[in-house]
Order: structure tokens, then C-alpha cells, then sequence
């Protein structure tokens, strides 16, 4: 049996990130950083599996970074990974570690939410290899991925550079077939050379570093015109041939099986001259890349006829019916066969992601929902922007992590007449304050901001699954970990003892009573909420509550708190002698789901919601 | 063979709501086409999905697979764990192709508090659309065999006859996968799987 045979029969479906943590083993990786974020997290997740690698979650994806460009410098492969708006975070570390270079292959993967699954904002990350002057990989299913991986590190250190991984939700989130190698014996023991010329990036250094860049921009752009990472498919249909790197490839394969192909498996810098050949035997050359037209603007620039934006989407997945279509109306002016394929979709209510049965940050929002006429709310980045949506409808603001920080004391600060009555209060979670919030709390001590800040602490960073983070007491191997207080630390940042208090949320009344006393209260406060997420071992259930039915008189306040575990029995409009028309609801609680936190009876005037065990009694 | 005939693949669109275990019964499936040797894909839009949001996962395999994601109007199979999320996904389904419904109705809050109405009557919208579903109270009958978590595999049991493979493989995988954590599960997973084969010739029957 050859050795390829002997892989074939070892193919595994895994998806893109979990290839590309097996690539970043065999890489002889020894340390990797990452913060979590959709669709990126588990990478590093899956790297916790390899004992041979220092694999930790950083405080935010800057910090990430400057661990990787550390190990890096002392000489070591270096990972680390982030979705888009994590680079954002990180790219001050990026921008000038670039001019420096590398010493052991420095690699970033950077995740991108084409078509927003779950970030706010799809923004497209190939911008940074042009910016960075660094070689942006982009692989197009999960064998590349695993490959590119590997790849990106010979890169990094042939090249003196940063690599970044692009990738997007279609690579991180799709399983398909890889077949995978071993472990790569370490490279020759390397050490940190001191070198101040090199690592110590005043002007001076910086400056003779300029060149070194330039110059290595022109060997990647030579290297880029004959690397073996674009590949080309001659095809036989030549009126239109495509231009395409990433996922979107496939879809262009799938849309036109037949036709000529310029797959770029690196797309900065762009090999101009290959593609201008390439283009040479088409009659059309179309650039299929998803949001921003890079590429296309490049080839343009290098005076390449091509066709994009012009007949493509700008935003979100282009798929094969797209793309069908385009290239049928760039042909023939006419909609492809089979356009209405499919009809248009039958009608029904939308089901956003909602707050989980039990949720420590209900109560929170409940509350806040009660004094939204009183109050600015300055949101943030978790589980807790899920604040905005029904039936809570407590959230004014969430831009990007740490915002609310901020934008809160801008809210204070910039407010006028219409607005002097009503009190500012930010919300954060745990982990988000920890990545970007500090900051930005400070500024509103130092410069007297009077802000309520809630700091929702669940003891997880929730929305992306349940990872940990330096206020979990755990890491991420599962090991027990210092554990950051935040009592003492917002007391640090500045804010006074008297203001800084801890509120169990599921103690409903007291937390609504400690939220009044600290927007009336014109000083910085902070609310530190106390009760873990319902997803994680932390969280205890508690014993469930039921609706005693005859008791019930369908006021509806209970579904106020938006728990799901509350059901809607009946409905009736009932007309008062004024002439007002008022909806009733008859309710049951699901008791399977409920978690016993005690908000639901908290709303109930007539006291029909109790312990199910008490229920019980009472009938019999 | 043309290149487009080499492409040919099956599409099965599993969707339901965050818990109800759309992601395992696609990767069973993704496994039963692997264990046949073919081209797998797989992949979920699922970033917020355990809050209670729409899950969906799509399963293509054949003998090489491009594209992730199932062109809408292009799903062979859809396996819906929720009658809403039928409603939802119908439009996704190929004309002739399988509509497999759990009749289960899970209003979301936006329902609840009178935001919005939940469909009265799913499989009716279903069949007023020109489709023929199959649809089965698989909650139920995993109640009856005494765990509700056995709804999906009775969901697999009823598209099982229309698979491009024999039933029996897909079986094999799912008391494998089962009977790894415990012996137990595998023979109540059996169990549910041919409930819901049975289940499937009863809705065959009746429509």
C-alpha cells in the first residue's frame, strides 16, 4: 500500500477550524493566543487537545497577538486566531511587528462573517494583507485549510513576515474530508538574538525598516506570479473564465462546472501577470469575490479588463444561483434557466436567538425594561445585546467591544437639554469588560462621568459557547487559574467602595431597588451581577415552578420577563365599560425547561406561579 | 460521465431550534455517506443557535461535493424538527422533493407575547404549497419510548426509505455512534429509528 492510500483510508470529516488546529500541530507550533469569536473559537479550542503546545485564552486578541510576535521572537512558531474584528483590535501590534519581521514563523487566522451569522458588522479582512504588506492565504474548504496552515508558516519564516489565514464562516463551520500528516520534527533549536536595530521599533530603526519592507513586498509579488498556491483550470467553456480565491470557489465550480478557473489560493499581493494570461483565451473575465472587490480593483489598477461588482452582489455569500445568474445576464442579457426555481419562501414569524431559559441576565433586563423612559443604555458585545430584541427592548447602543465604556461617558458628557433628566447606564459582561471595558471605565472615573455601568457577570464568555476567561478562576486546558476580582479592580479603576455593588439578579426586587439608587446616585457606580450562565457546570438548577391555572388571570405580566419556558395557553380580548380593549393571556410554564430562578413569580399579581412541589401539594 | 453528472450530489437540509439535536442527526448522516465511501459536506449556521434561534445544518455527500451550503430550491430531503421551521425551509426543497415534519410546535417569545401568530395549521400550509409532507409527532412517540431526545433518530428513521442508500446503513451508524457512549442508548436508538420508519409509512398511508 503506497502512503497516499494509507491517508486516503485515514480521511476524517472535520471542519476548517479543526484543520487548521491539526495544521498548527504539525507546523511544530509551540505557542498559541487567541481570544473567542465567532466563527474563529474553535481553533483553539481544538489546540487544547495537543499537550505539546502553550495554547491560552488572551485578554483580548491584541494581547493574543503580542504573545504570538513574543514566542515568535524567541524564536519559536507562533499562532494565533481571531474573527475580523478581533484583527481590528489587534492591529496596532500588527502594523508595526510587520516593519520588524519575524523570527519563528508567526502566523494570525483571521475569521470572517460573510453574510453575518453573528458580528456586527462584514467587513473584509483581505484589506489587511495590502496594508500590513503582509501574504494573505485564503483557503477554499477544509483540506486547504489544514494545508495553507502549514503552508503559512514556511511563508512567514522564508519571507521574514506575518501570515495571516484568512478564512470565513463557509471554511470554519463546514466539515468536509481531510486527509492529514504527522507532527513535524522541530525545526534547529532557535534563540532570541538581541537586536535592537531590529526589534526596537523607534523611527530611527522603523525608518532603515521601510526598505526592507518594500523589498519584500517586490519578492512577494515575484514569488506570488509562480507560487503554487494559484492553480489553474483551463476548462473548455471559454466565454466567460473566473477569477476567485476562498469558499466562493466552490461555488463557481459548482455554478459552471466547464469553464476556465484562476483559483488564487493568496491574494495579496496579486499575481497580475498570470491572471492577464489567463485572461487572454476568454472572452469575459469575471472576479468572484465576496463583499469587497479587491482583487477586481487591483486587476483593474494593473490595467486587466475585468468584470465584478458590476454584475455581482456587494454583500454577503455569493452562491452558484447568483452567480448563474450574473454571468447569464452579462451573456445574453436573459435570467438563467431555472431563476424561479425554488418560489419564494411561505410566510412566518421570525425566531431570533433569545435569551436562554433562566438566564442571569433576564432579570437584569427586566428590570432595565422598566426604566428605558428614564434611562440611556449603552450596550455591548454578548449574550446581554440580545437586550435589545423582545420583549425587554433595553438597549440604545452596542457598536464593538468595550463600547459601551465609552460611549456611555460620551453620552453623559454630550447630552443636552431634552436629555439633562434621564441617568446613563452601560451594560457589559464579564468577559467583554475584561477584553476592552477597563479603559474605558476609567474614563469615567477620571474625567467624572456619572454612569451606572452593570456588569453582568456570568462567569463565562457566553455567546461564544462557554469559554473562560481570567475572572473564571479556570483556563483553558480545564486547570484552575488566578481569578481576577472585580469588586477590587472597578474599586482600583477608581470607583468608590460605596458605589460598587454585588446583587444576586435573581433576587429581582433588590437589583431593580440597587439599579433606581445608583442612576439617581451622580457619580460613577458600578452593579456587579453575581449568578453564572444557565450553559455552563457552574450553574445549579433549582426546583421548578408551575402555574396553578385557576388562579391565573391571564395579565400577561409573566411574559414581560421574555423567559421561554412561559407559554401562552389562551388568549381573549376583553372590552372594559371605558370602551378599552385589553389582551389577556392564560400562561403555563414549561416546567421540564424551567430552571427555578424565581423572576416569573416575582411579576405575578395574583400569585398563581409557585414551586411545582407546592403545587403538587395544594391539589392533593 | 460530464463534469456536471460527476457533481451530482444529495442534499438533506436538517432544521429545527436550538437543543433538539438538528447538528447530531446531520453528522450521523454525514457519517452513514462517509462510511460509504462518498464526498462529504457539511455545514451549519449556528452562531447563535443555542439561544433558541432557527438551526440549520446541510448535508450534501455524492461522488464529489463542491459547495457547502444546498442551493435554495435544490434540497432532495428537509428534515424539519419543528412545524414552523418547515413552513420556514420549504421553499428550499426541489419540486418532488421529501418534506419530513415533526408536527412538535415550539413558539419562540416573539410568539408567546402576541407579536406574532404561530401558523395554525403547518402541514396544511405545507400541502397547500404543492408539497406532500410526511409528517409524524416524533416527540410524542419519543416520549413513549421514554426519552425525548429520541426525536431526531426517529426523524432519520423517516426519511430513511428515501435515502440513495439502504435504511439499514443509516442504522448501523446511528446504534454505533449510541452504543459507544452506552449499550443502552443503542437499543433505544434502534428502537427509535424504526418507530419512526413506522411512523413514515403511516404518514405515507394517511396522506
Amino acid at each position: 500500500m503506497t502512503t497516499q492510500q494509507a491517508l486516503a483510508v485515514d480521511a476524517q470529516l472535520i471542519s476548517g477550524n479543526q484543520a487548521i488546529a491539526r495544521g498548527v500541530w504539525e507546523a511544530g507550533v509551540r505557542v498559541a493566543a487567541a481570544y473567542p469569536g465567532t466563527p474563529s473559537t474553535e481553533i483553539l479550542e481544538n489546540l487544547k487537545q495537543y499537550s505539546d503546545i502553550h495554547a491560552h485564552w488572551a485578554t483580548n486578541e491584541k494581547v493574543a497577538l503580542e504573545v504570538a510576535i513574543g514566542a515568535s521572537l524567541a524564536g519559536s512558531r507562533a499562532f494565533c486566531a481571531m474573527k475580523h474584528v478581533g484583527l481590528n483590535v489587534a492591529s496596532d501590534a500588527l502594523m508595526s511587528q510587520t516593519l520588524a519581521g519575524v523570527a519563528g514563523g508567526l502566523v494570525i487566522a483571521v475569521a470572517d462573517d460573510v453574510g453575518l451569522s453573528s458580528s456586527q458588522n462584514e467587513q473584509d479582512s483581505r484589506f489587511w494583507g495590502r496594508f500590513a504588506h503582509v501574504p494573505l492565504l485564503e483557503p477554499a474548504d477544509s483540506q486547504e485549510a489544514y494545508e495553507m496552515t502549514l503552508e503559512a508558516f514556511d511563508l512567514s519564516e522564508r519571507f521574514d513576515v506575518p501570515v495571516i489565514l484568512r478564512l470565513t464562516t463557509r471554511i470554519c463551520h463546514v466539515k468536509g474530508l481531510v486527509r492529514v500528516g504527522e507532527r513535524r520534527v522541530a525545526a534547529p533549536e532557535r534563540h532570541f538574538e538581541r537586536d535592537a536595530s531590529r526589534w526596537v521599533m523607534v523611527p530611527g530603526n522603523a525608518k532603515r525598516r521601510l526598505g526592507v519592507q518594500l523589498e519584500r513586498d517586490r519578492e512577494l509579488a515575484a514569488w506570488s506570479e509562480t507560487s503554487t498556491l494559484q492553480e489553474i483550470t483551463p476548462g473548455t467553456d471559454r466565454r466567460v473564465g473566473f477569477v476567485a480565491s476562498g469558499p466562493v470557489v466552490m461555488q463557481v465550480r459548482e455554478a459552471f462546472p466547464e469553464a476556465p478557473l484562476f483559483k488564487l489560493g493568496q491574494t495579496w499581493p496579486v499575481p497580475a501577470g498570470a491572471i492577464r494570461r489567463f485572461g487572454e483565451s476568454c472572452d469575459h473575465l469575471v472576479v468572484v469575490e465576496e463583499t469587497e472587490p479587491l482583487m477586481e480593483t487591483d486587476l483593474r489598477a494593473a490595467g486587466v479588463a475585468v468584470q465584478g461588482k458590476d454584475i455581482l452582489p456587494r454583500t454577503g455569500e455569493i452562491t452558484a444561483r447568483v452567480l448563474k445568474q450574473a454571468v447569464a445576464r452579462l451573456l445574453d442579457g436573459a435570467p438563467a434557466e431555472g431563476e424561479t426555481l425554488g418560489g419564494a419562501a411561505l410566510e412566518v414569524f421570525p425566531r431570533p436567538p433569545t435569551m436562554c431559559v433562566g438566564c442571569p441576565h433576564i432579570p437584569a433586563y427586566y428590570c432595565l425594561s422598566r426604566l428605558t423612559r428614564k434611562v440611556h443604555i449603552m450596550g455591548d458585545i454578548g449574550c446581554y445585546t440580545l437586550g435589545a430584541g423582545q420583549p425587554w427592548k433595553a438597549l440604545d447602543s452596542a457598536t464593538c467591544m468595550g463600547a459601551s465604556m465609552g460611549m456611555a461617558l460620551g453620552m453623559d458628557l454630550g447630552r443636552t437639554e431634552v436629555d439633562k433628566d434621564k441617568a446613563v447606564v452601560a451594560v457589559i459582561g464579564d468577559s467583554t469588560f475584561l477584553h476592552m471595558g477597563l479603559q474605558g471605565l476609567i474614563d469615567i472615573t477620571y474625567n467624572k462621568g456619572n454612569v451606572t455601568v452593570m456588569l453582568l457577570h456570568n462567569s463565562t464568555t457566553a455567546m461564544t459557547g462557554g469559554q473562560d476567561h481570567a475572572a473564571t478562576g479556570r483556563a483553558l486546558e480545564g486547570g484552575e487559574a488566578p481569578r481576577v476580582d472585580f469588586v477590587q479592580l472597578v474599586q482600583a479603576l477608581g470607583v468608590r467602595p460605596e458605589r460598587v455593588k454585588v446583587v444576586d439578579p435573581y433576587e429581582m426586587p433588590t437589583l431593580f431597588k440597587t439599579i433606581r439608587e445608583e442612576i439617581a446616585t451622580p457619580e460613577p457606580s458600578v452593579i456587579i451581577t453575581n449568578q453564572p450562565c444557565v450553559l455552563i457546570d457552574k450553574f445549579d438548577r433549582r426546583p421548578p415552578y408551575q402555574v396553578i391555572d385557576d388562579q391565573c388571570t391571564g395579565c400577561s405580566n409573566c411574559l414581560n420577563t421574555g423567559c421561554p419556558a412561559i407559554h401562552v395557553t389562551r388568549r381573549e380580548s376583553r372590552t372594559l365599560a371605558s370602551g378599552k380593549t385589553v389582551d389577556k393571556s392564560w400562561v403555563t410554564i414549561d416546567t421540564l425547561a424551567c430552571t427555578g430562578c424565581g423572576l416569573c413569580p416575582e411579576t405575578c399579581g395574583p400569585d398563581a406561579i409557585v414551586l411545582k412541589e407546592f403545587a403538587a401539594e395544594t391539589v392533593q | 460521465m460530464s463534469q456536471a453528472e460527476i457533481n451530482k450530489v444529495t442534499n438533506i437540509l436538517v432544521v429545527g431550534v436550538g437543543g433538539q439535536g438538528v447538528m447530531t442527526a446531520a453528522e450521523v448522516l454525514a457519517q452513514a455517506a462517509l462510511a460509504l465511501g462518498l464526498d462529504v459536506k457539511k455545514t451549519e449556521i449556528a452562531g447563535m443557535a443555542q439561544r433558541g434561534g432557527t438551526v440549520t445544518s446541510h448535508v450534501r455527500f455524492g461522488p464529489r461535493v463542491l459547495a457547502p451550503a444546498i442551493p435554495a430550491g435544490e434540497a432532495d430531503i428537509l428534515m424539519a424538527f419543528e412545524a414552523a421551521e418547515a413552513i420556514r425551509w420549504e421553499s428550499h426543497v426541489r419540486p418532488g422533493g421529501l418534506i419530513a415534519v415533526n408536527t412538535l410546535k415550539l413558539a419562540p417569545p416573539v410568539v408567546e407575547s402576541g407579536i406574532f401568530p404561530y401558523p395554525d395549521d403547518p402541514v396544511g400550509m405545507l400541502r397547500a404549497a404543492g408539497r406532500e409532507p410526511r409528517a409524524l409527532d416524533a416527540d410524542a412517540i419519543a416520549h413513549e419510548l421514554g426519552d425525548v431526545r429520541l426525536s431526531n433518530t426517529i426523524m432519520l428513521g423517516a426519511i430513511a426509505d428515501s435515502l440513495p442508500f439502504a435504511a439499514d446503513r443509516l442504522k448501523e451508524i446511528i446504534v454505533a455512534r449510541f452504543s459507544a457512549k452506552k449499550k443502552e442508548l443503542g437499543v433505544l436508538n434502534a428502537q427509535a429509528f424504526e418507530a419512526g420508519c413506522k411512523a413514515a409509512r403511516a404518514a405515507q398511508t394517511a396522506a
